[in-house]
């Protein structure tokens, strides 16, 4: 029996339903935890449907431990208990609660660390400890977060609903942040080694569970398809020796050929809707990079142009510099990004020091490499950038 | 039902607009206590002086010091507030949306406790 993989599928389903039932997170994880602890007890085999068991006993275990309190708060909990119908559904309630969970976790009144820590402690079912070590961060900083926002969610009254139309834009967009956040932690980590494998699989989870909940929405198939396509690279994106491959030098067969090809789908059911938007036009720009043998450039700079349509940023230009180099040369990308001010950012000197270095203004690329170089954090990535110094000098 | 408070954070080190500004500003903010009161989510109102006419009471061994001037001497101050009650914070959050945009300046909410949840 695969106890530990159960858990981590049904635990994040089993809190939301608890705490629609309960109305208190914090009360639903103590019943979910006392209702697996019964599970490793009991269970000589695997139930029929584990997380209904786990649903009945967390929900009758909590009206033993609520029946045993007597404050304000426990009856009212009690109450909700009693008056909800005996089996909870399999799909149409227990979908909404998970909906739920994903909108109240990522609310904006809490702050963007929290967001991510709730997220994957409730949703994805990560222990404190696995979420600290993603993030290189002690055990105590992520409890202590989950701790306040739980607070907050009480304190300030966040409400556990999924959004109604009006809000639902704002409110998404905060939702498929916070995933790509975590992919991209996982991606390219602030520090330490280069790739956090377990942040990028659970960020792809959870968005694959979204786009399930809500297939009418575009963005959030185009995260996916992001997420899936960058993903599909990962295999090739680090050397023999740990060093960083960019694109261009990739040996293409080691690429996911399952992801791209369900990547590829969904950016054409994306272009079917006929709602673009970031996500699924960052998502478009790597399905060129992944079809056929090699990027087709033209294709990419119409996008980026797309894209800066849809949402002009100054990452979005330095992204869009880097096309424009191969469609109409350096000299052209690097007068693009002259006047963009993104302080802290290693990519901008980093794409500033190979536009030089490509028009033979040496001196000048090697100051842009030694800029990004004490910029960059993470290990691999300055190393990379090291070596691409010393090429010059 | 939950109340909320919704603060206007002043930034006094700034020089008062012009009256016509301020009389049109305090238009649009009467619209929305009005809009406030129509939908049953209207507890109370009030615009404050500016914190230079602050007076501050502290108590000091079983008496009293009084001393001029606001408790906290930072830019920001409190310029007024709502006191609004809705049922989460994202029906308050709607209201200070509008308060924000009505005032042009910041809102913080903040829930009132409820003393019946402390043990």
């Amino acid at each position: 029996m695969d106890f530990d993989g159960i858990y981590r599928a049904e635990y994040g389903r089993c809190v939301a339903t608890l705490t629609r039932l309960l109305g208190d997170i914090s009360l639903a994880e103590e019943a979910v935890q006392d209702a697996f602890a019964t599970a490793v007890e009991k269970w000589e085999k695997t139930p029929p449907n584990p997380g209904a068991w786990i649903v009945t006993t967390a929900r009758n275990r909590a009206i033993d431990r609520l029946r045993r309190e007597s404050t304000r708060e426990a009856r009212h909990a009690q109450a909700l208990l009693l008056h909800a119908p005996e089996e909870p559904g399999e799909t149409g309630p227990v979908r909404d609660d998970q909906l739920r969970m994903i909108f109240t976790c990522c609310h904006p009144a809490l702050s963007p660390p929290a967001r991510a820590a709730l997220t994957l402690r409730l949703l994805g079912g990560l222990e404190v400890g696995e979420i600290a070590r993603a993030y290189l961060v002690p055990e105590t900083t992520v409890s202590q977060r989950i701790v306040r926002a739980k607070k907050k969610i009480r304190d300030a009254g966040i409400p556990y609903r999924v959004p109604g139309d009006g809000e639902l834009p704002e409110r998404l967009d905060s939702v498929l942040t916070v995933l790509y956040l975590v992919f991209n932690e996982g991606y390219t980590s602030t520090s330490g080694e280069l790739l956090r494998t377990d942040l990028c699989l659970e960020a792809i989870r959870l968005a694959r569970a979204l786009a399930e909940l809500m297939p009418g929405e575009p963005e959030v198939t185009g995260l996916l398809a992001l997420l899936l396509l960058t993903e599909a690279r990962r295999p090739a994106r680090v050397g023999p020796s740990g060093e960083l491959v960019v694109l261009a030098d990739q040996d293409r067969s080691l690429w996911n050929r399952e992801l791209i090809a369900e990547g590829h789908e969904l950016v054409r059911r994306c272009l079917r809707l006929g709602r673009p938007g970031p996500y699924q036009v960052q998502a478009a720009i790597n399905a060129v990079h992944t079809d056929g043998e090699s990027t087709d450039w033209t294709q990419v700079l119409a996008l980026y142009d797309q894209l800066w349509r849809l949402a002009p940023s100054p990452v979005v230009a330095l992204n869009r510099a880097v096309a424009v180099a191969e469609v109409h040369g350096p000299a052209a990308a690097l007068a693009g990004i002259e006047e963009l001010d993104l302080p802290g950012y290693h990519h901008l000197p980093a794409t500033r020091a190979n536009l030089l270095s490509r028009l033979g203004r040496t001196a000048e690329a090697v100051a842009a490499y030694d800029e990004a170089i004490t910029l960059a954090t993470n290990e691999t990535e300055r190393a990379f950038l090291a070596a691409k110094r010393a090429v010059l000098s | 039902m939950r109340q909320y408070l919704l603060a206007v954070q002043l930034d006094e080190s700034e020089r008062d607009a012009p009256e016509d500004e301020v009389r049109a500003m305090l238009a649009r903010t009467g619209e929305v206590t009005d809009e406030m009161k129509a939908a049953g989510s209207w507890v109370f109102v009030g615009g404050l002086e500016h914190s230079d006419v602050s007076t501050v009471v502290r108590p000091a061994g079983g008496t009293t010091t009084i001393t001029d001037g606001p408790f906290a001497e930072t830019k920001e101050q409190l310029g007024g507030f709502w006191v609004i009650q809705v049922e989460d914070l994202d029906q308050a959050l709607a209201w200070a949306r509008k308060c924000a945009l009505a005032c042009g300046q910041p809102i913080e909410v903040r829930p009132f406790g409820d003393p019946s949840s402390r043990q």
